[in-house]
């Protein structure tokens, strides 16, 4: 999967309460054997959870970082977020996906959206006034 | 990628990336309480400043050294765990 991250140009960063040392240990005891030469990205330890509160992920019950994901701009804008508790994971392929989508409308400055359903390749909306009231001929669900 | 040194735990900057805190009278962004600034989709990302560990070094991490880049911030639970 993180080839392609690389390709499309998106840093990875993960955040959890452990230290820096779980990490370590994590990824060469672990990681490493799921993933060739082990993780990639730079593991971020957010230890007393600081991170985890300003993005309202932090559970301070449990004392953890539930799964928040969030795709930034190269303006350091926030474009999509996604949160899940804890027990279910996340769709690597829905996250490719809006990056794709998100990549195509910064590129298009805005002239393109992608509708529901989107996919790489198939059609966008010319956003503008004839498109108005006339969706339904250039889109279909 | 980070610089290789130590930050002492993970601490936003009190201001969205690419601007500097606001300057007010509670000390300085270590002593200051973390402030609840909460995220807009659609809006800048708060941004922080952080340790890691990347590929066997202890190195740190700050999120507006990333701009012109995107960025994909992934929180999860724990290390060692199964989902």
């Amino acid at each position: 999967m993180y080839p392609e991250f690389e390709k499309l140009n998106v840093q990875v960063l993960s955040v959890s309460v452990d230290s820096m040392f779980v990490h370590k240990v994590w990824d060469e005891t672990e990681l490493a054997k799921m993933v060739d030469g082990g993780i990639p990205f730079p593991m971020i330890a957010d230890g007393a959870g600081n991170l985890g509160k300003v993005y309202g992920v932090y559970d301070s019950n449990a004392g953890v970082d539930i799964r928040g994901r969030f795709l930034i701009d190269p303006d350091g804008v926030i474009q999509a977020a996604e949160i899940l508790t804890p027990p279910v994971g996340r769709n690597v392929q829905e996250t490719i996906r809006q990056v794709k989508a998100f990549q195509l409308v910064r590129e298009t400055g805005g002239a393109e959206a992608c509708p529901s359903g989107w996919t790489p390749g198939s059609t966008t909306l010319k956003v503008g006034p004839d498109l108005v009231g006339n969706v339904w001929k250039v889109w279909k669900p | 990628m980070g610089e290789k040194k130590a930050v002492g735990c993970a601490r936003p900057t009190g201001a969205v990336v690419g601007e500097q805190p606001k300057k007010d009278s509670s000390g300085t962004p270590e002593e200051r309480e973390v402030e609840e600034m909460g995220i807009t989709v659609g809006g800048k990302a708060p941004d922080f400043e952080a340790p890691a560990y990347f590929k066997g070094e202890f190195t740190s991490v700050k999120l507006a050294d990333y701009l012109g880049k995107w960025v994909l911030l992934c929180f999860y639970p724990g290390d060692f765990t199964f989902v």
